[in-house]
């Protein structure tokens, strides 16, 4: 099986939880070994970070998961005390590039090669204060206004011009900002610039017992918070050796799914929006609307929040709840396919969906696209089918792909997971184990801990470090956005410029998960 | 019997300027019953310009000139061009001052100055909005001229005034020439009102717009007499197309109760037309920007159609 045959210098350790993930430490040399065979193997990076770990005498850390085969594969660099320095990723694994950055904005780790622009970084620290260091000061004096000088790259030429979009936009959505070089109406190129939501949240969740920091993690991302905190929940129980009773995680993957629905309809509505269809808008906004007052009713809070915690879930269903969330799936069932016809109907919509913010395979695959947007453009990878913990393996999830790439087949793949998502509902609805819904979690004993759920979007990890003697920790969370976010850039080459906003919207990605 | 004649005028101007509104609201409220929302009721953009009324604006200090006297011109424009359109009657001292082709100049006047504010502060949206509106203006204005010389061909005057009489006159004829114009018309009124499939009014995201692009640097009473105006032209232009294709019922004599007819006829075409205009808004999505010029294409073949049957062969 490819990626198991392991480097023979390498000391690979298990890692406790449901994962079929196994850890080492490696040097500068067999990091970058490792990497390019992963990546020749099509292995996918899930997360590259850092941590301080100089309490502990190790200095800084570098971290990288790579997903290769179902295997995951979480290796550790030490990058040294005073200047710490790692061999880039960025050249086998091009969505490394923005987290290589954001590792020197937070942590001062450099890596030898690549942009060494800011990119979480607006003004906000002195140029040697780094945020995520054990020795930064929480309410250091802030660094006057945000630097205009950051250097976009420009396109020069005849009739070229700029528009420049965000932070602040003309609606109520998250800020962003999006430097577009067009000729008329036509896209040259486009680059992002995020980070504008900083809250230090990464900080916060060290300063925070293991136990108590899933409320924080659930707040990371509101859309996600099912899979947020069921990520963070997994990763503490697998450093406390937590046994996590079977009711509790079929009621998590309720969730998780009942979370995926819900977004889905509320993307599908918006697409409609921006497509011109208020109509649809209207019709997907309502059904999203019941959907969480069901939420609100069954688990008292609209999106979810605080209902997974470390140890099991919060509340729990009699049957009552159970036939009701098994008759709301029918409903929705009939009601989505009903519009699904209408909008696969609409020639105007269509047109506008058709082949618009098109996305290969060859360039989801070399630019590692995860999770929705890599199923949209023919790329099968779905955690709940390749690394599938209780109650997926039994479950056996279907995943839906399209092989088109444009926004019209992202529409498709959201339809298709709400079917599913339905039917994985009814099932684990028919089939959810008698017992407890939750367990005590001791306090936590090991020194390494992931977790990883399938969201909406795709894979959210949680990985925790322990310095077990010291009593200090680092959990990274980590949200498919920095793997998707460089796609966009690339897709929306030659579109025009009213087609981004819709473009923008088939990916929905997010800016707050992805700036902790 | 001059001051009777100018009475009438000005009584068909402030019901111009007070009714505009309300069919904005009226259209929003149709498009809200269509798409299963309660809406905001008929009098919300008259609560929304009061609001903005009352709003201190701000101008952004790189505006010339050019930049405040803007909405002051285009409102100005609309309420002349609502002037010249024998909406209610045919009696107007104005409406014989211009004929069609001038009425045509007169929104391309209050186009070009919204254009021209729009670049001069020289933001990104405002250049881009600027340059789709003349896109979309310079495809939309021949074949509104089009869509004119058919009644014009068949009535012999590209006076509206005469139009209307002819017409009228000639009781309810179907001329299939009149029929593509109306076809033509309806299509140029979208485009020429920011409305769906071709712009967005709904819209907040800034980079689809094309009417709200030109004008997201106006604030308070600039910003009310720009969305006023906007109101008063699409009142006219469907002013316009009742008099080219339902001219019935604008009075021909000048008696009260003829008046008082024809002012309820006229609303009741508004109506028909403002629920017609959210029907197909809430039908049609937005066309990709680079199909507009093929969409307006096809209203100025319609009106070409059209014009080439009744000078060919009468109809």
């Amino acid at each position: 099986m490819p990626c198991d045959d392991l480097h023979p210098d390498t000391a690979w350790a298990r890692l406790p939880g449901p994962l079929p993930a196994a850890h080492a430490w490696v040097d500068g040399k067999s990091w970058r070994a490792l990497a390019a065979r992963w990546r020749t193997e099509d292995g996918q990076l899930a997360a590259l970070w850092g941590s301080d770990e100089r309490p502990a005498g190790i200095g800084f850390v570098v971290h990288a998961i790579v997903i290769c085969g179902g295997a995951w594969r979480w290796m550790s660099l030490a990058a040294g005390h005073d200047d710490p320095r790692f061999p880039a990723l960025s050249e086998l694994f091009p969505e490394a590039a923005r987290q290589e950055r954001a590792l020197f904005d937070l942590l001062g780790i450099s890596c030898d090669v690549g942009d060494t622009r800011p990119w979480l970084r607006h003004e906000a620290w002195g140029s040697t204060d780094f945020p995520l260091r054990r020795d930064f000061a929480e309410g250091a004096p802030k660094v006057g206004p945000a630097d205009p000088s950051y250097p976009f790259i420009p396109v020069r030429g005849s009739g070229v011009h700029e528009i420049a979009v965000g932070p602040i936009h003309a609606g109520t959505i998250e800020p962003g900002h999006f430097r577009f070089s067009v000729v008329g109406d036509e896209i040259l190129r486009l680059e992002e610039r995020l980070g504008y939501t900083h809250k230090g949240v990464a900080k916060r969740l060290e300063g925070l017992p293991l136990a108590e920091g899933g409320r924080l993690a659930g707040r990371i991302c509101a859309d996600s918070t099912a899979a947020y905190a069921g990520a963070y929940a997994m990763a503490v129980e697998a450093v406390s050796a937590c046994t996590v009773p079977p009711r509790a995680l079929w009621l998590r993957a309720l969730l998780w799914e009942r979370e995926r629905i819900a977004n889905h309809l509320g993307d599908i509505g918006a697409l409609c929006q921006d497509g011109g269809l208020a109509f649809g808008h209207t019709q997907f906004g309502l059904l999203k609307e019941r959907w969480l007052q069901t939420h609100r009713q069954l688990f008292g809070h609209r999106y979810l929040m605080d209902m997974i915690i470390p140890g099991g879930v919060a509340g729990d269903l009699d049957l009552a709840a159970v036939a009701l969330l098994d008759g709301e799936c029918t409903t929705l069932l009939q009601a989505t396919r009903s519009l699904q016809n209408i909008i696969d109907d609409h020639a105007g919509l269509q047109e506008r969906f058709l082949g618009t913010g098109r996305l290969d395979e060859t360039q989801a695959r070399a630019l590692g696209a995860a999770g929705l947007i890599a199923r949209a453009s023919g790329i099968g990878r779905d955690l709940r089918v390749f690394s599938p913990s209780p109650p997926y393996d039994t479950l056996k999830a279907r995943i839906a792909t399209r092989a088109e790439g444009d926004v019209a087949a992202r529409v498709a793949i959201r339809f298709d997971e709400i079917y599913e998502s339905l039917r994985l509902i009814r099932a684990i609805l028919a089939a959810l184990p008698d017992g407890p819904a939750r367990v005590p979690c001791g306090p936590p004993c090991g020194v390494l801990g992931l977790g990883a759920v399938e969201g909406w979007r795709g894979p959210v990890l949680a990985a925790v470090t322990r310095a077990p003697g010291l009593g200090s920790h680092h959990v990274h969370m980590h949200d498919p956005s920095w793997q998707n976010w460089p796609l966009l850039e690339r897709v929306v080459l030659g579109e025009l410029v009213p087609d981004f906003p819709l473009i923008n919207k088939s990916f929905n990605l997010a800016y707050s998960g992805h700036d902790l | 019997m001059i001051a009777h004649l100018f009475m009438r005028q000005g009584v068909q101007i402030l019901f111009v300027l007070a009714m505009a509104p309300l069919l904005a609201g009226w259209v929003r409220q149709c498009r809200a019953w269509l798409a299963n929302r309660a809406g905001a009721g008929l009098l919300q953009p008259y609560r929304e310009l009061l609001r903005l009324l009352r709003k201190q604006p701000v101008v952004p200090h790189e505006a010339s000139a050019l930049f405040v006297a803007t909405p002051y011109i285009v409102f100005t424009t609309m309420v002349v061009a609502s002037a010249l359109v024998p909406m209610i009657t045919i009696h107007l001292p104005l409406a014989g001052a211009a004929d069609a082709v001038v009425l045509a100049g007169v929104f391309s006047l209050a186009r070009i100055f919204a254009a021209l504010a729009a670049m001069d502060l020289g933001t990104g949206f405002g250049s881009m909005g600027a340059r789709r509106a003349m896109l979309v203006g310079f495809l939309a204005e021949p074949a509104l001229l089009m869509v004119l010389f058919t009644p014009a061909l068949i009535s012999g005057s590209t006076s509206l005034v005469v139009i209307v009489r002819q017409l009228a006159r000639h009781g309810v004829i179907l001329y299939p020439s009149m029929a593509f114009a109306a076809v033509a018309y309806v299509m140029v009124t979208l485009a020429e009102n920011a409305r769906l499939p071709v712009d967005n009014p709904d819209t907040h995201l800034e980079l689809t717009m094309i009417h709200e692009a030109l004008n997201l640097e106006y604030s308070g009473r600039y910003l009310a007499l720009i969305e006023w105006g906007a109101a008063i032209k699409l009142f006219v232009y469907i002013g316009i197309g009742a008099a080219l294709f339902f001219p019935w019922g604008i009075a021909q004599g000048t008696s009260s109760a003829g008046l008082a007819i024809a002012y309820a006829l006229f609303s009741a075409k508004l109506a028909t037309a403002g629920a017609g205009l959210a029907v197909i808004e809430t039908v049609f999505a937005k066309l990709r920007l680079f199909r507009v010029p093929e969409f307006l294409g096809t209203a100025f073949l319609l009106a070409v159609l059209g014009l080439l049957m009744r000078y060919l062969f009468g109809h």
